[in-house]
């Protein structure tokens, strides 16, 4: 079963295709480009031409698996409302994947803290237990982190390396879409309901209620 | 490309998600979702609540619409989709997915001006526009005098608000007269009861000195100003606001400066119809001003039903549907989503 992934949870915006089979999956082709001022317009383009590479029309998907975040609201509503609509006009499911999770089950065994860069100098971090999220997701100070891992991945850690204090793994930094696949793998397989891919926010809009009217007369 | 191509529109400049399906001129489907009442409680659009709200918004949306319409996206021709001017945030919700639909159903894609869909979406209602003619484009972002020569290839700005937009200061006056928002339905209602003439408020950038500068320039904040002293000074004297008449007053003021801005530029244009649209052309005192002055000049006013005044999916489908009549080539997959998108461009250009 072909599956297309798409992350636009962090500065990178990557799409990738995938294969589901009874066993296991495969990685077809991953294509990413790292621009955090562009996610609209580089996302759309990028899944052709992935899907060009593995040589798989669009009409062969069997489903669409989104990372939902954490990440800045504005590039990260480019990925779910292209996954989205994709999946309606194409009739499959989507299914949506803590992007940190990702990143969590490609750094692989043992105790792992992923973090990504929330601005506002935060990051949104997560603990993993061989590749399995313990801890988190959750919005953060780096220094308000609870540091309990023995590495760190993610662009936030290699931000933030100096405070977190452990090593920081620079080549495992943006959600890779194979690892989003094979997360959803079980869902694809056993061709399970869709989820309506609601965004991880973390964070409540900035929005303040007016206050009583200002005086206009002397 | 079918002589009446079957064309569905996306909207989500602001806090109306909207997806329309239009065949030539004929309406087909008008689906919309509003998050008006989410703002409500902040006195006006939050961008952040409304993007939310249109990602949640879109699939069920889109889904109405075909269902409404009784076609499948394989049916469609081209997708259109606000691409500006609007809320960054909020346009960039419909154009990502506007790309997914193009993308998986393999059609082409125009991302359009949203204030020439204002203007576009008459067709529905009145058939094919009259070229050239003056529109004016009223609403909570947008206020606009713009000479419409020809619609597929953009539109001459005449003038525009240099402060408030119109439906703003209907925001403004309606919050400070304790009404909530949105201002402009609750105004025109309350102002029915109203004297128009009982309070002379200020028409903006009508005094002859301004005729050399911003003679279709709009300027709305002195008088919001103007009511909100008016109402104090009432107040600490400890006298009864008359509401209604403060209202109507208030929206006089706001529609003679329109009207004889509009018809203003018609006769210099030598223009014989004006069009109206954006979610101010909803109210009624607009509607009947424009038509009276406008009767004694022999011009046409053409404003559409209020529900396709305010944004929605319909007005979008509509613009699109006439550029693909028109053989404009469309937009490219990457085309973005722009907040400040200029009048003289209809589409992204492919």
């Amino acid at each position: 079963m072909l599956v297309l992934a798409l992350d636009t949870s962090t500065p990178a915006v990557t799409a990738a295709v995938g294969e589901v089979t009874d066993s296991g999956m495969k990685g077809i082709a991953e294509r990413r480009t790292v621009d955090p001022r562009a996610h609209g317009e580089r996302l759309a383009p990028q899944v052709r031409l992935v899907l060009d590479d593995a040589g798989v029309r669009v009409g062969e998907l069997a489903a669409i698996v989104a990372g939902v975040g954490p990440g800045p609201f504005t590039g990260l509503r480019v990925g779910l409302a292209t996954a989205a609509a994709m999946g309606q006009a194409l009739g499959i499911p989507t299914y949506g994947i803590c992007s940190l999770d990702a990143l969590g089950r490609a750094a692989g065994p043992g105790r792992v803290l992923v973090a990504t860069d929330a601005r506002r100098r935060e990051v949104y971090v997560a603990t993993y237990a061989d590749g399995v999220r313990v801890a988190g997701p959750e919005v953060a100070k780096p220094a308000d982190v609870a540091v309990d891992a023995d590495r760190a991945v993610g662009e936030g850690a290699v931000r933030y390396s100096e405070i977190f204090g452990i090593p920081v793994d620079d080549r495992l930094q943006y959600p890779p879409g194979e690892a989003l696949i094979a997360l959803a793998a079980e869902s694809v397989r056993g061709r399970a309901p869709g989820d309506p891919l609601t965004p991880l926010y973390l964070r409540r809009p900035d929005a303040v209620e007016p206050g009583a009217r200002k005086a206009v007369l002397p | 490309m079918p002589d009446e191509p079957l064309v569905l529109g996306i909207e989500t400049s602001c806090d109306e998600t909207g997806v329309g399906i239009v065949r030539g001129h004929t309406l087909l489907a008008d689906a919309l979702a509003s998050s008006v009442e989410q703002h409500a409680r902040f006195g006006g659009v939050v961008p952040e609540v409304a993007s939310r709200a249109h990602l949640e918004a879109m699939v069920p949306t889109m889904q109405r619409a075909l269902d409404d319409a009784g076609v499948t996206l394989a049916d469609i021709d081209a997708i259109a989709v606000t691409a500006g001017p609007g809320l960054a945030g909020a346009l960039l919700v419909g154009v990502a997915a506007a790309k997914g639909y193009a993308l998986a159903a393999d059609k082409p894609i125009y991302g359009v001006n949203h204030l020439a869909a204002h203007v576009a979406v008459d067709t529905l209602e009145h058939g094919p526009l009259p070229e050239p003619a003056i529109a004016m484009l009223v609403s909570g972002g947008h206020s606009s005098l713009l000479l419409v020569d020809d619609l597929t290839a953009g539109v001459t700005p005449l003038g525009a608000t240099i402060d408030d937009a119109a439906g703003e200061a209907f925001d403004k006056v309606a919050r400070l007269l304790g009404m909530g928002f949105p201002g402009g339905p609750v105004i025109d209602r309350t102002a029915r009861a109203g004297n128009p003439a009982a309070i002379a408020f200020p028409r903006g950038l009508t005094a002859p000195k301004d005729q050399l500068k911003h003679r279709y320039d709009f300027s709305f904040s002195g008088l919001k100003t103007a009511v909100a002293r008016w109402v104090e000074a009432r107040e600490r004297s400890g006298e009864p606001v008359p509401v209604a008449d403060v209202a109507a007053s208030f929206q006089d003021a706001v529609c003679d400066v329109l009207t004889s801005k509009a018809l203003d530029a018609c006769r210099q244009h030598g223009v014989e119809t004006l069009i109206i649209g954006g979610g101010v052309a909803a109210n009624s005192r607009l509607r009947v001003l424009a038509e009276e002055r406008a009767a004694k000049l022999g011009i046409r006013v053409r404003v559409p039903r209020p529900g396709l005044c305010t944004d929605n999916g319909a007005m979008v489908a509509a613009l699109g549907s006439h550029l693909v009549a028109a053989g404009v080539a469309p937009s490219r997959l990457d085309l973005p989503a722009d907040s400040a998108m200029p009048l003289t461009s209809v589409t992204v250009a492919g």
